[in-house]
């Protein structure tokens, strides 16, 4: 397998959240006190200790109510922004495709959060010595060969776990022989440049309603990249300009110091 | 000189103490019981007044140091010599706050030095981390003449004076990138960012905003240290120093709205959104106002009226770097952030010190006067 990912179909989820368990219970995540904001959603968001969500989002219809449910977590990104502005590189796109942190590097600058355009990277807030946290795809299963604890824990094949390629055919496969049933969309084929993880959505719930970011294709590190790349351009041309004008300035100093007496070189 | 018979501790030196201490405890609460023990940042807002006004506004507002450095040194301004030394203090005391608050903002403060050892040439923060490192060198061999002169140490002076102009140089190319890629840090979120502020330009932007900020800041700091230490004002080298800046406000403003135009963004300006008042709070006050401020020949001979008109760009370039690092910046709909009492005291206590170390150091050492 080249690149790991997962296909999430969200018609298929049932809510029953074992994978939300199975992800505490294999990197071994304190549980957390929450609040009851008046859904299922439990605990409301993402956190240093919850990797992994289903997010319970109803919408009413013509009769009765849709109710759908959707695990959120890293995406893993193909062109990860979080990795591309880390300073000191804690961040790692690993050859299988896992987005992986490395807690000795890391400074805690947050950085990472700001350029996830998911919103992923979380913080210990409550520890003196904080790290970033977050979903690893559970590298440590795959060098193992085996699957993301997740997927393996789902019990009505919502998570699909294999290779990118592979999955985004059998995504596109599920949308065109359904398409009574599926949202055209293939989230995650073309977002910020492609991810890992993809979803496929139920037809009457588009993404941005189940809250995924509306992205455009561009690889996000693109941006930041086209500014850096003028740098080194940036020290010759700076560097050369301010030498030549000092040359000149110098110069006219001189020539207007000569054709009074000359006292004293400065 | 300084009058001997003042009282080094007035007043205003108590208070300021008072701040400091405030925020020693408040750093000693933090290095005990995390960053959640002490602001109200969160995984929605992992950002707060410490990005935005310590360490962007901090970095620009130093930047009269190497604006000063230039217009003296490479552009032959002897005139504005006397500003020089206050602004190469203002700008090495402004650098040491900027860390200093990134000691209370990284959650492995000790691991700072990382920088070195692990690089990730890809990130903006990695060469404003390398810039902020290199320039703080600089900028501490470029304050070291006023120490030696005072201990007369012939010697080391020497050696710094033949390589002053290689500093000077050295510390304005290291400026001008770090001043820039500060602006690039934002470019990763096109879709989080406003299109009001983020544009590939930005880098640009915070380059010549920062150049025209560290103008006001030269006029506004020698305006009050006149005031304080009871000197000649030096309103002909200030007058010389503010010929550029309406220029450089100027050409600030045709860019951004120039690639507005292009972007066929113009439109947002007017939309009606808390965005677009924050913008054009922003340009009213930092831009246009100082613009027609500083043109006006009567204005850049008094130091009253130049300092006035500096506060309007103070005050717009650090709502600037708060809209592009805080208030532009889309996040969830269930959060908010307001920073919290303890958050802002930090803030107040590192600037406390800067204004508590200029004080002292002014006082026992040659800055406003040089040695031939
Ligand atoms: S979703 Fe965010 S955290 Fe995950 S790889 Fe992409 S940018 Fe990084
Ligand atoms: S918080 Fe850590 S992992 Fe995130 S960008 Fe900063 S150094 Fe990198």
């Amino acid at each position: 397998m080249k690149n790991v990912s997962f296909l999430i179909d969200v018609t298929k989820c049932i809510g029953c959240r074992s994978c939300q368990v199975a992800c505490k219970q294999w990197n071994q995540l304190a549980g957390e006190k929450t609040v009851n904001t008046g859904t299922h959603q439990n605990p409301p968001i993402l956190s240093a200790k919850t990797w992994t969500l289903i997010k319970f989002d109803e919408f009413e219809k013509e009769e009765g109510v849709n109710w759908f449910f959707t695990k959120i977590g890293c995406m893993h990104c193909e062109h990860p922004g979080c990795v591309s502005v880390c300073p000191v590189g804690a961040l790692e796109k690993t050859e299988t495709g896992a987005v992986i942190y490395h807690d000795d590097k890391c400074i805690g600058c947050r950085y990472c959060m700001m350029g996830c355009p998911f919103r992923i990277p979380t913080f210990e807030w409550d520890k003196a010595l904080p790290y970033i946290r977050k979903c690893t795809f559970c590298y440590d299963r795959l060098s193992e060969g085996e699957m993301p604890a997740c997927a393996k824990a789902c019990p009505t094949g919502a998570i699909t776990f294999g290779d990118r390629d592979e999955l985004i055919q059998e995504g596109k496969k599920r949308i065109e022989s359904k398409p009574e049933k599926y949202n055209p969309h293939l989230y995650g084929e073309k977002e910020v440049g492609g991810t890992s993880v993809l979803y496929v959505a139920p037809k009457d719930a588009d993404f941005a309603s189940l809250g995924f970011p509306v992205l455009g294709e561009r690889a996000l590190p693109t941006w930041t990249h086209n500014a850096l790349k003028f740098v080194p351009g940036q020290i010759v041309v700076v560097g050369a300009l301010m030498s030549a004008f000092y040359w000149l300035t110098k110069r006219k100093m001189k020539n207007k110091a000569e054709p009074e007496e000359v006292k004293h070189d400065e | 000189m300084t009058n001997k018979k003042d009282k080094v501790f007035g007043t205003g030196s108590i208070v300021l103490l008072v701040l400091i201490g405030l925020a020693l405890i408040v750093a000693l609460i933090r290095y005990f019981f995390g960053l959640g023990a002490i602001s109200n940042l969160s995984d929605a807002y992992p950002w707060g007044i410490w990005i935005s006004f310590d360490l962007l506004c901090g970095v620009a507002l130093a930047a009269g140091a190497f604006v000063t450095a230039a217009a003296v040194h490479i552009f032959g301004g002897e005139t504005m010599k006397p500003l020089l030394r206050p602004a190469i203090l203002t700008g090495f005391l402004g650098y040491i706050l900027v860390v200093l608050a990134l000691l209370v903002d990284l959650g492995q403060y000790y691991r700072i030095w990382h920088l070195t050892i692990y690089w990730n040439l890809h990130s903006p923060l990695f060469e404003v981390g390398w810039c902020v490192m290199l320039y703080l060198t600089v900028l501490a061999l470029e304050f070291a003449p006023m120490a030696l002169e005072r201990y007369k140490l012939q010697a080391p002076l020497k050696i710094l004076k033949r390589i002053s102009i290689v500093l000077i140089i050295a510390g304005i190319v290291l400026s001008t990138m770090h001043q820039s890629s500060l602006g690039t840090m934002f470019l990763i979120m096109p879709e989080k960012l406003h299109p009001l502020w983020h544009t590939p330009i930005l880098p640009v932007l915070f380059l010549t905003s920062a150049i025209a900020v560290g103008i006001a800041m030269v006029i506004f700091e020698s305006t009050i240290s006149m005031r304080v230490f009871k000197r000649e004002p030096e309103t002909v080298a200030q007058g010389k120093l503010a010929i550029g800046l309406p220029w450089v406000l100027a050409i600030y403003f045709i860019m951004k709205i120039a690639d507005l135009a292009v972007q066929g963004d113009l439109g947002l300006i007017f939309e009606g959104s808390t965005a677009s008042y924050l913008f054009i709070l922003e340009m009213i006050i930092g831009v246009i106002i100082p613009f027609f401020i500083f043109l006006s020949k009567g204005v850049r001979q008094s130091t009253k009226a130049m300092f006035n008109g500096s506060i309007f760009v103070i005050a717009g370039l650090v709502l600037n770097r708060f809209n592009v690092s805080l208030f532009g910046i889309k996040a969830p709909a269930t959060a908010s952030y307001f920073p919290h009492l303890m958050e802002i005291m930090i803030t107040v206590g590192i600037v406390s010190a800067g204004i508590m170390a200029y004080y002292l150091i002014a006082r026992y050492f040659p800055v406003f006067s040089e040695e031939h």
